[in-house]
């Protein structure tokens, strides 16, 4: 594959940004789908150039792509900085993740966003979001990186807060700007720490003096931590992770787009982009591994009481995350990139099926207003299952082969972990069911009130009803990989791909369920979960109510999610940041920075007070001055020399 | 010889007659003394063969400034109370010994290339061909009449009645 | 011992000084301004002095001197103008009272 057309893969999203911003949104009419098509067609476009690379990866040696740099900044004798993209199997792969649900998700919008005064505007941002998603994944040096890395940050402030008028949209946007800001900043220091220590933003040199040892040690260690934030803001890790589910203000396709496809993997993807600097550093790999699986465990218990489908589906993300980040830490870049890959089509694909939901019931996300949409909408309802039950990681679909993976490693190396994950794929399974059973079984609960309609949808409702093809479409396309995109990996060729791992035959390992003892013992406990979903909201042998009295306190901490929005908006936020370190900067300011410079005007008037009596006005006291002036200066001549 | 006594005497005189401007409590004596000093120090010009110099500072001080002066004094003859000192007295008596010893000190320790060329005279002439030549002080001996000028009208405005 | 450049430097030094004295300690403006000829008659006197000693043939002491008297006349007679416009408005010529620019 001729390099210039890795350049064209991440260019032609910002051409059809350019085109849709400078030219179609301020000339043509909202009603116009034009901007929509152009975006589709260089999405679609980028798609077809992903497919290419990958397949010419795989047939590459090494399975990378040499990629001339362009210089950027010279300064002779002390910095170069090159603009350059990298094409290996990683970046091959986000690619075609990215590309794949993007297209999806604008397809989907077409229908879902028709009508929106915003219209050009959301696929602006989208194309720019795609553009900078691309870039991140393909740029070769830390400090390109960093910039489509904030790329992403600023598309996903603006698409949170795409209906700004909302207060808790735009508080919801400003909310992740700031948190995932928390995270960068680490991530910032640690490019400068490894710049300093190393003379080099180049990823691929990085690699190699981690792994020839000259990047060692504790420097290591902080610069690969430091990452490890910036990847946790991204990825919504504990404790940063407070942005992601308030991020639901968004529109429902930028959900399943940024906030559970791909920007939030962006986190996982670089710390596997960097993970030569983790392997050598037991610690931060260890960090990783820890602060993954208690993320997993710890959104999963927090989506397990939610009503609203959308902060369900935002938890279960976290908790994914978490899952990815715990098999970045103990099995590798395969393992962890692998359930990024997987969970990227079946998440779009739950977002998207609960926007079709939405949709179909008035624009509310409250699951306790649908139920029974099962028969109006079997289109939605199928895929939604199937993503539902490849989430909750059933035999065969795909995430079931990338969840056993990462319970195999993370058993091998981190045997407490293996136990939080063990945990969480028993929740994971239950809240998911949980949530199709109340949406889509039992009977119709009336859907919003027509009063405060209109949450997330645009045109008047009669009742539940199929979303129009244009948006059922992509649910198929995306529900077919999410059954099949687990079996790449089945016989051991994912993993061949991303430099280390064995094959096996596919039959062998295929319906290795039934002969190994882990694989059979996480789908026992994933049906497990199903079933006790099952008992308590379709079959209602057990009462939720009941359960939840028995519960109570729990109930109670996860429903509020731990205080943590409390902790930090009440403490951290307003004591703190506002009353200790505002305040006290606004004391330096009053006492110290004002009182230098008040105390310097007060010293010149007053000097000036004193000092004025020597203007007597008498003209004879000035000229002895004058005269005691002229012989002193004499004296001092002679006496110099 | 001559120089020499002649210089004696006409210092003494000057300084003799300075300080009685100075501390001479009747401000029309002190006038006269004043007049005195000048024309000592014309007399000292004349000892240092400045012979034009001796003219114009007879002329000019002696016969016109000193006028102006002790018209000066009869016009401001009312508020007259003689010629009192101020707070002043001692710093600047002190300042004026120290300026003094100082410039003695100077003088005295300063090596002088004295020049071994007899003086010029009469100096009338050479004086003249320097002052109205091109490559002499022309321009300034223009300049001196506007300077006088400015200072006539100057003194008109100041003392015209209203 | 014969006169040399040192006697009129000393004498000039001595007429300054007290010109000096006068000019500052005097509260008679027309005294002062008469101590201030002395001064300026005692520069003259340097003047000459050292373009007789030093320079005999050029002179330019002299040229110095007749432009000092050219500003002490106009000096005088400014000076003198002053005099007596504040004799007229304010009724004195004590330059201990003449403070119009104290604090």
């Amino acid at each position: 594959m001729p390099y210039q057309f890795v350049w064209l893969i991440f260019l032609l999203p910002l051409f059809s940004f350019i085109i849709i911003a400078f030219f179609i949104r301020p000339f043509v009419s909202s009603e116009s789908k034009v901007a929509g098509y152009i975006t589709i067609a260089a999405i679609g476009s980028c798609m077809v150039l992903s497919f290419w690379a990958l397949a010419s990866v795989m047939a590459a040696p090494d399975h990378k792509i040499l990629i001339p740099d362009i210089e950027w900044v010279v300064i002779e004798d002390a910095i170069t900085i090159s603009l350059g993209l990298m094409l290996d199997s990683l970046t091959a792969v986000m690619l075609l993740v990215v590309t794949i649900v993007s297209l999806m998700v604008q397809i989907y919008s077409q229908a879902y966003m028709k009508g929106d005064p915003g219209y050009h505007r959301y696929y602006a941002a989208m194309s720019l979001f795609t553009m900078s998603m691309l870039g991140l994944v393909l740029a070769n040096s830390l400090l390109l990186m960093f910039v489509f890395w904030e790329m992403v940050g600023l598309c996903s402030y603006l698409l949170i807060g795409f209906w700004f008028h909302r207060p808790s949209a735009a508080d919801a946007a400003k909310k992740a700007f700031i948190v995932t800001r928390l995270g960068d900043f680490g991530f910032l220091i640690a490019i400068l720490s490894l710049y300093y220590n190393t003379g080099t933003f180049d990823i691929q040199e990085l690699h190699s003096l981690a792994i020839s040892g000259a990047l060692a040690g504790t420097t290591l260690t902080w610069a690969a931590i430091g990452i490890f934030a910036g990847a946790a803001g991204k990825s919504a890790q504990f404790p940063l992770h407070v942005w992601l589910p308030d991020a639901m203000e968004g529109p429902t396709p930028v959900s399943a787009l940024i906030h559970a496809a791909t920007m939030v993997a962006a986190g996982v993807f670089l710390v596997a982009r960097t993970f030569p600097l983790f392997e050598h550093s037991t610690e931060a790999l260890t960090t990783v591994a820890v602060i993954g699986a208690f993320t997993a465990i710890f959104a999963a218990s927090m989506g397990l009481v939610m009503d609203d489908i959308k902060r369900v589906l935002a938890y279960s993300t976290i908790s994914q995350l978490g899952y990815m980040m715990l098999g970045l830490g103990t099995g590798g870049v395969a393992v962890g990139i692998f359930h990024l890959f997987n969970h990227a089509f079946f998440k779009a694909l739950l977002f998207l099926g609960a926007g079709s939901v939405s949709h179909a019931s008035g624009g509310t996300f409250d699951m306790r207003l649908m139920g029974g949409l099962r028969k109006v909408m079997p289109w939605t309802y199928i895929t939604f299952v199937i993503g539902s039950l490849s989430l909750a990681g059933v035999w065969p679909l795909s995430g079931f082969w990338s969840k056993d993976e990462i319970l195999a490693t993370t058993l091998e190396s981190q045997p407490i972990l293996f136990w939080l994950a063990l945990i969480t794929v028993f929740m994971t399974a239950f809240y998911m069911f949980r949530a199709v059973f109340i949406t889509f079984h039992g009977e119709y609960r009336g859907g919003a009130q027509d009063a405060h309609g209109g949450h997330d949808s645009h045109d008047g409702h009669s009742g539940p009803h199929e979303s129009p093809p244009v948006m059922v479409v992509p649910l198929v396309i995306l529900a077919f990989l999410g059954i099949v995109s687990g079996w790449w990996n089945v016989t051991g060729g994912f993993d061949v791909f991303m430099g280390h791992g064995e094959t096996y035959g596919f039959f062998e390992r295929f319906f290795s369920v039934l002969t190994h003892s882990l694989p059979l013992i996480s789908l026992l406990v994933a049906l497990a979960g199903i079933f006790l979903a099952y008992a308590m909201y379709q079959a209602k042998w057990l009462s939720p109510e009941r359960i939840g009295d028995m519960f109570k306190p729990l109930y109670i901490l996860f429903s509020r999610k731990y205080w943590l929005d409390e902790l930090y908006e009440n403490i951290i936020v307003k004591i703190v940041t506002l009353k200790v370190l505002f305040g006290g900067l606004e004391k330096i300011d009053t006492y110290a920075v004002d009182g230098t410079v008040n105390g310097i005007a007060n010293g010149a008037i007053a000097s000036g007070r004193a000092i004025r009596h020597a203007q007597t006005g008498q003209l004879q006291l000035y000229g002895l001055f004058i005269g005691i002036g002229i012989l002193a200066i004499i004296i001092v001549v002679y006496l110099a020399g | 010889m001559v120089l020499t006594i002649a210089f004696w005497a006409l210092a003494i005189v000057g300084v003799l007659s300075a300080l009685g401007v100075v501390l001479l409590g009747n401000v029309f004596r002190a006038s006269l003394s004043l007049i005195l000093c000048f024309i000592a120090i014309a007399g000292i010009y004349i000892t240092l063969h400045a012979d034009f110099l001796a003219a114009a500072q007879i002329l000019v001080y002696v016969g016109a400034i000193s006028i102006l002066i002790l018209l000066a004094i009869m016009l401001t003859r009312d508020v007259q109370h003689g010629s009192p000192s101020n707070k002043l007295r001692l710093p600047a008596f002190i300042v004026a010994i120290l300026f003094v010893g100082t410039v003695t000190f100077a003088v005295l320790n300063t090596r002088w290339q004295v020049s071994s060329v007899p003086p010029q005279e009469p100096t009338t002439s050479a004086i003249a061909g320097l002052l109205f030549s091109v490559e002499g002080f022309i321009l300034p001996v223009e300049i001196a009449p506007i300077l006088l000028l400015a200072a006539i009208i100057g003194a008109i405005v100041l003392v015209r009645e209203k | 011992m014969s006169i040399g450049l040192e006697h009129y430097i000393i004498l000039s030094a001595v007429l300054f000084a007290i010109g000096l004295y006068g000019a500052l300690s005097k509260r008679n403006a027309i005294v002062i301004l008469m101590s201030i000829e002395i001064m300026l008659n005692a520069v003259n006197i340097a003047m000459v002095a050292f373009s007789r000693y030093i320079v005999p043939a050029l002179l330019t002491g002299h040229i110095f001197a007749i432009f000092i008297i050219v500003v002490a006349a106009a000096e005088a007679t400014v000076g003198l103008a002053i005099i007596i416009g504040i004799y007229r408005n304010r009724e004195t010529i004590d330059a201990s009272q003449i403070n119009l620019m104290k604090w």
